[in-house]
């Protein structure tokens, strides 16, 4: 009875509710649907009922994006930035992966060691930003160098980790194989390591936009910071909203990227 | 690779040993660069004059009301995404259906750096408090919500069924099953939270402002004033030390009840 009662309302479902059960299948759906009704009240909130010079409707900042981009000194800021980004992802790469090595492999190297890895990375880095520009100056270096502060620690730890998980019978049967060092390192450490590697490149990747958007945003006389705050001064919300939210982009695609290798290499693993 | 007791022992009180001598080092270099090799008091200022520096900002209280400023923004700030994320949280954890329409998108816009809101929260609300509060607000918002759905979208699922075979009524099911369940999930989410209300209210005072901690640092860096802007930067290091650990041990004492 019980089950005859459950079943008779779906076998009744008529075709208006047609649209309703799809959504009920398919969550995908309902969430653009959320995403597309936000842009829709951002929309309508910044036509109708907000001042114009604070913020700008969606439509309107998508129609002018070319106008940003005719904007003199905008695309090479972008440019410059992506480049930054870069360098500082390869660097906290290489710096990362070589001291996560180091330390994880040797067991006094990792109880010595560790802790000031751990104590350098719980500082709060937003404090030492000005000397950082200080030391480094406006350009370029002193945002690469932000970013691989911020991006080089989740790598050292996350490989250090990966490299101490791998089980001590690995080793010993290769030793006992007569496998050499580099042997050792190539066939036993590197594989083994691969996928906690990918997991500290992304989160070294969110550190590293941290760290050079930061930088960005604070050097007011220079690249991205100097149209931030340009346009604000200038209350141009169209081209502002432009501009963050290219740099956005910029940041989800860099995201996607390293995470789409991240969920590769830890299925192959398995 | 010692498996003995004692070799393990004796490596620990060499790795402490390694540590002490590798902070007398840096401490050491430090003090060589600004006495011996010369290098500009502008870019590196020496240890004893950062460490009386140090004392006298501590012993002045000149930083009271930079820190009033910072203390007022992390409340308001972290007051909104408390409610706003722990209530929104629970009422999407409500529904398997509503979890997985909102989760995914809630972790999309996590990930991408908020800072970057900044500059259009100085635009719309300016360079005082309001906009250095947004920011926090929404940051933080985000591990919050997420935890609480994570919290009481995942309480196992026969805690459930048989508090209701046992006939408990709804509030006695949030009162004893759900709450406790989700409390540690939600606890840690909202330690992060304060963790990250703190920084990005540091960070956007850095960015644009004209008060507050961060902004301190940036207007003693300005005023080339080095020494005086390494003893405020321990300063406010030692500050968001104190404030994490305060409220690890708050989370720590509420889990325990």
């Amino acid at each position: 009875m019980a089950v005859a009662r459950t079943d008779a309302p779906r076998l009744a479902v008529p075709a208006a509710a047609g649209l309703r059960d799809r959504l009920l299948r398919h969550p995908g759906i309902a969430r653009l649907g959320v995403v597309i009704l936000l842009f829709i009240g951002w929309e309508i909130a910044a036509r109708f009922f907000l001042d114009r010079d604070f913020i700008s409707p969606p439509s309107i900042v998508l129609m002018s994006l070319g106008d940003l981009f005719g904007t003199p000194g905008v695309p090479s800021a972008l440019w410059l930035t992506l480049y930054e980004i870069a360098i500082a992802f390869v660097l906290s790469v290489i710096i990362g992966a070589a001291v996560g090595l180091a330390v994880g492999l040797n067991r006094f190297a990792h109880q010595s060691f560790m802790p000031i890895v751990l104590l350098l990375y719980g500082i709060p880095q937003i404090t030492i930003l000005p000397i950082f520009v200080l030391v480094f100056g406006i350009g370029a270096a002193s945002k690469i160098a932000f970013g691989v502060s911020h991006g080089m620690f989740p790598i050292m730890i996350a490989v250090a980790a990966g490299v101490q998980k791998i089980e001590q019978v690995l080793f010993v049967s290769a030793r006992s194989m007569g496998a050499s060092r580099w042997q050792l390192l190539r066939y036993v450490i590197f594989p083994h390591a691969i996928p906690s590697f990918f997991t500290g490149m992304r989160l070294g990747m969110s550190g590293v936009l941290l760290g050079v958007l930061l930088a960005e945003l604070y050097v007011s006389t220079a690249g991205i910071g100097y149209f931030t705050s340009i346009f604000t001064e200038n209350f141009d919300p169209t081209k502002l909203i432009g501009l963050v939210s290219m740099l956005a982009v910029i940041a989800i695609a860099l995201n996607e990227i390293v995470r789409r290798a991240e969920l590769h290499y830890a299925r192959w693993r398995d | 690779m010692n498996p003995s007791g004692r070799g393990i022992a004796t490596g620990r009180i060499w790795s402490r040993l390694v540590q002490i001598a590798f902070l007398a080092a840096v401490l050491v270099l430090w003090s060589l660069a600004t006495t011996v090799w010369g290098v500009s008091r502008i870019l590196l200022p020496n240890p004893v004059n950062v460490w009386h520096q140090l004392i006298d900002v501590v012993s002045s209280g000149a930083f009271i009301p930079d820190l009033r400023v910072t203390l007022g923004e992390l409340a308001a700030a972290f007051a909104i995404s408390m409610s706003l994320g722990v209530s929104l949280g629970y009422l999407i954890s409500r529904s398997r259906y509503l979890i997985r329409v909102f989760e995914p998108l809630l972790a999309a816009i996590y990930s991408i750096p908020i800072i970057l809101f900044l500059p259009l929260y100085v635009l719309l609300l300016g360079l005082g408090p309001d906009s250095k509060i947004a920011l926090g607000a929404t940051i933080s918002f985000f591990p919050i919500v997420l935890s609480t759905i994570a919290g009481f979208g995942y309480v196992d699922r026969t805690l459930v069924t048989a508090a209701r075979s046992m006939g408990a009524s709804n509030l006695q099911m949030f009162r004893h099953v759900l709450v406790p369940a989700a409390l540690p999930v939600v606890l840690a989410g909202l330690r992060m939270g304060f963790t990250v209300a703190l920084l990005s209210v540091i960070a956007s005072e850095t960015i644009a402002s004209f008060a507050g901690l961060g902004h301190h640092i940036v207007d003693l860096a300005e005023n080339m004033d080095t020494a005086r802007m390494f003893a405020y930067i321990v300063f406010v290091i030692a500050i968001v030390a104190f404030l994490n650990a305060v409220v690890s041990t708050l989370e720590g004492r509420a889990r325990w009840r």
